[in-house]
């Protein structure tokens, strides 16, 4: 049950307080750095909170924290508040961190092992709104035998545990005595990260200053202004007028940028993947042949020339082509092949009626693809489906709905769905296609079951040997390719535009979720810019 | 109520205000009542789990285990009757409970963001008022001349234009062409504080189109009903007796058809409102707008019900205040009866 903290304001005379708190400005920051070199960046994703135990910046870059271990440009683990990257003991069970010396955060106090313990305990206390703690279900205590050494024990074996690790610390003190969901904290985050916070007014911007006494050495520009602008036209517009330095903006409105003018477009690979999700339960999509067929119908050229704008590549698995873990034989035609889909059609007895539409045993081949109706993309790439199946004599019927339809109906209408995480192949594929997961909510929707998908996912958790995942991996993408549980289709690119001033940019791989976070400027500190 | 006070016709007209605002005080108790308790039944109703819209999208990856216990820690999967008795019970000890889509106390969203919404909408009415009552009278005064039949022309055009397409149209004319004002926000990026002199020249194209967007009824009303009037008796005796014209337009005519145009302010307040969410939206304002919409999408009724609280509120008192305008400008209203 929620007990919030009581404000002492009537309510009745609401008019009252509308009026008195008329124009309170925030107040004005103290000794923040304004002009001259500070970077200024857009984007349309604003954060709801920004303290890591409510899900800012879990996968690190969040430029106020910093985790235990960070990523490089190419997304391998590197130390941050650890001095190395920490030790796994033999079982993989025991993970065993030391803290890098000399570490502050921002008020001045110096960084312990107990916050590191707070911070994880924080995330698996029940009473904490984290939703967090599903991605850490296999942390079973973490301890701080002391002040320098953190120990983490699971409860079984997870392989790539280290990769969870990139969560901020935050500071223990901070919250003596206070409720997390609701501690002021939240909105006057204190890290020790690269940037410190000055204010955020939300809805408007979040200005950062240069922490002057980082560990990893006093960022290159004195700080960051992270300007929230929720629509796409409107950030377009402002980018043109020259308030920004960089921005996110969808491909279509980033192309009018492209060439003289001062700026340039930086196309960002993903992990992030859009797919046809294909439920077992369905009477038609349950056929191996149909689902094959419609894996060669779909021109998945065609969808990252019209549908994103260019921006995108094809995809045929849930593995992206930048992971260190995808299998090189999971490859495709980037554009459709019809010839092979009606052959495999005609394989299977499935055979044209006279209005077209393939039949067999008096069923017809036809199927609902349902998409979330507030998602363009998606929407697109339905239609897209669509037509690609209709052209082998598959009638699909769109439909637009929202999730809260969507959800019941997953066992047995095909779906729209995007994933994806370059991290490690575990994150979302051991949930998303295991066997002891099928029909749960998100995940594995369609109950798809296969005994070798669950024991190479299992192994690839279990091992802690690099060689042996790869081969668990390549074995599980050969299986789902052999098995099409979903129709993978393409996956997306993060378009940014960038004015040429802008020194220092170092786009990687992202993963669907980049706001102040993860986005292009994850290493924003090290950014300057020429004038 | 004495006959001896020395402005005993002032004094007569409100006699009875007391008593008006007393019977509207027990008439929004119910009003009010029945808006929060309409608020509820509709969350109730709503299919949106708001576990899976605070996860956003890490809903896709977090255990059905992991959003249940978050809806028990808000408590919204308890019967509505103890929802709404608890939320009750907080409200009468001043405390309008917690956001969940904003992750802070209702207060101080209200706090941070209303401010900026009045003062929009604030400086929006005052400059459609102005320049409706301005240019509208002019029109009558010329009825069917060119600047009559311009105005009106420009009028049922700025009608079936959408607000957020002037927005854009203004940036992209006095922000991205003219370089005149900036595109957006509220102040300079760059700025440390909120300097008055700068908010307002964030705020003049956002007001500026807001005030467009909603001028056309205004005019074209004042227009009517100048025109109207014009042909009044007392307007034409006025003109009889050789006052000058612009003495009877503003002295005679203006004051006749300035009464119904009170009761079109007060009605057109709510329309107003509507407008600055569209207009905060376009200029990247942070005022309540955007913070409703997003409460309505994550099902966070504490947050949903002090925003239809307070627009209720203000609706109410402005309806008030005209009636009680109306009562002071025309002598035949009177309030005790």
């Amino acid at each position: 049950m929620v007990k919030p903290r009581s404000v002492r304001v009537s309510a009745v005379v609401g008019v009252a307080l509308l009026a008195a708190v008329g124009c309170s400005s925030p107040v004005p920051s103290a000794g923040g750095t304004s002009g001259g070199g500070t970077v200024v960046v857009a984007t349309a994703g604003e954060p709801d909170t920004l303290n890591p135990v409510l899900n800012f910046g879990p996968d690190g870059a969040s430029l106020i924290f910093d985790g235990l271990v960070a990523r490089d440009a190419r997304n391998a683990l590197t130390p941050a508040l650890a001095r190395e990257l920490p030790q796994v003991s033999a079982d993989g069970r025991t993970v065993t961190a030391k803290l890098r010396e000399g570490v502050l955060f921002h008020d001045g106090s110096p960084l312990t092992a107990q916050d590191v313990v707070f911070t994880y305990q924080a995330v698996l206390d029940p009473k904490v709104d984290s939703t967090l703690r599903s991605d850490l279900d296999m942390l079973a205590s973490v301890a701080a035998p002391d002040p320098a050494t953190v120990v983490f024990t699971l409860k079984h074996p997870y392989a790539p545990f280290l990769q969870r690790l990139a969560l901020g610390v935050v500071p223990a003190k901070a919250f003596a005595g206070q409720d997390v969901n609701k501690a002021e904290f939240n909105r006057r985050p204190i890290g020790t990260g690269p940037y410190r916070m000055t204010s955020w007014t939300p809805g408007d911007r979040l200005v950062l200053a240069a922490n002057d006494r980082y560990w990893g050495g006093r960022p290159a520009n004195p700080g960051v202004v992270v300007a929230f602008v929720a629509d796409d036209n409107v950030r377009a517009q402002r980018m043109r007028a020259g308030e920004f330095d960089a921005a996110e903006l969808p491909p279509k409105l980033a192309v009018g940028f492209d060439g003289p003018g001062g700026h340039r477009v930086q196309r960002v690979p993903t992990a992030d993947y859009r797919g046809v999700m294909l439920p077992m339960g369905n009477p038609v999509l349950g056929d191996l042949a149909v689902r094959r067929a419609l894996h060669a119908a779909v021109d998945r050229q065609a969808m990252v020339t019209g549908v994103l704008g260019g921006a995108g590549e094809p995809a045929f698995g849930p593995v992206p082509p930048s992971s260190e873990f995808a299998e090189a034989s999971i490859t495709g035609r980037p554009a459709a092949d019809p010839a092979a889909a009606t052959a495999i059609l005609d394989a299977a007895g499935w055979t044209p009626g006279p209005d077209g539409i393939r039949a067999r045993a008096g069923r017809k081949a036809a199927f609902t693809l349902m998409y979330p109706a507030t998602d363009s993309l998606r929407k697109e790439l339905a239609l897209a489906v669509t037509a690609d199946a209709r052209k082998i004599g598959i009638a699909v019927n769109p439909q637009g709905l929202t999730w809260d339809a969507i959800t019941p109906r997953m066992k047995t209408d095909a779906l729209i769905m995007g994933y994806g995480t370059p991290y490690d192949p575990d994150f979302v594929s051991f949930k998303l296609f295991g066997s002891a997961f099928a029909g749960q909510g998100f995940f594995n929707p369609g109950s798809y079951r296969s005994a070798t998908v669950d024991a190479a996912l299992q192994a690839g958790r279990d091992n802690a040997d690099p060689a042996a995942r790869r081969a668990a991996y390549a074995t599980f993408q050969r299986q789902l390719a052999a098995d099409v549980p979903w129709v993978f289709l393409t996956y997306l690119q993060h378009t940014y535009v960038v004015r040429d001033t802008v020194v220092g940019v170092t786009p990687r791989v992202e993963p669907h979720e980049h706001d102040v976070a993860n986005s292009l400027w994850w290493n924003v500190h090290t950014w300057t810019k020429t004038s | 109520m004495t006959t001896k006070a020395p402005t005993p016709v002032r004094r007569r007209r409100l006699a009875g205000a007391g008593v008006v605002i007393r019977r509207r005080l027990l008439v929004a108790v119910p009003v009010l009542a029945a808006t929060s308790m309409g608020m509820f039944a509709l969350g109730a109703a709503s299919p949106i789990d708001p576990a899976q819209q605070y996860a956003g999208a890490a809903a896709f990856t977090t255990t059905e285990e992991n959003l249940a216990q978050l809806r028990a820690n808000w408590g919204v999967d308890d019967p509505l009757p103890v929802q709404y008795a608890r939320w009750v019970g907080n409200l009468l000890r001043g405390d309008l409970g917690w956001s969940t889509s904003r992750h802070e106390p209702v207060t101080s969203v209200l706090a941070a963001r209303a401010g900026w919404t009045l003062l929009l909408v604030g400086a929006a009415l005052a400059l459609v008022l102005v320049a409706s009552v301005l240019l509208g009278t002019l029109a009558a005064y010329r009825r069917g001349g060119w600047f009559d039949r311009a105005l009106r022309a420009t009028a049922y055009a700025v009608q079936s234009m959408p607000v957020f397409w002037i927005g854009l149209a203004a940036i992209a004319l006095f922000a991205l062409t003219l370089g005149w004002l900036p595109a957006g926000g509220l102040t300079d990026l760059t700025a440390t504080g909120t300097a008055p002199a700068d908010v307002a020249r964030h705020l003049v194209l956002p007001v500026t189109v807001l005030a467009i967007s909603q001028a056309p009824w205004f005019v074209l009303f004042v227009r009517d009903a100048v025109a109207e009037s014009l042909r009044d008796d007392h307007v034409l005796a006025a003109r009889a007796r050789g006052l000058p014209g612009r003495t009877v337009l503003f002295g005679h005519a203006l004051r006749t058809a300035l009464l119904p145009f009170l009761t079109l302010v007060g009605t057109h307040l709510p329309e107003l409102v509507g407008g600055a969410v569209l207009v905060e939206t376009v200029f990247s304002l942070p005022g309540l707008g955007a913070v409703t919409v997003q409460a309505a999408l994550g099902a966070d009724f504490p947050l949903l019900a002090a925003t239809t609280l307070a627009t209720t509120v203000v609706v109410l008192t402005a309806n008030l205040a005209t009636d009680l305008g109306y009562a002071a400008a025309d002598p035949r209203v009177r309030l005790d009866d």
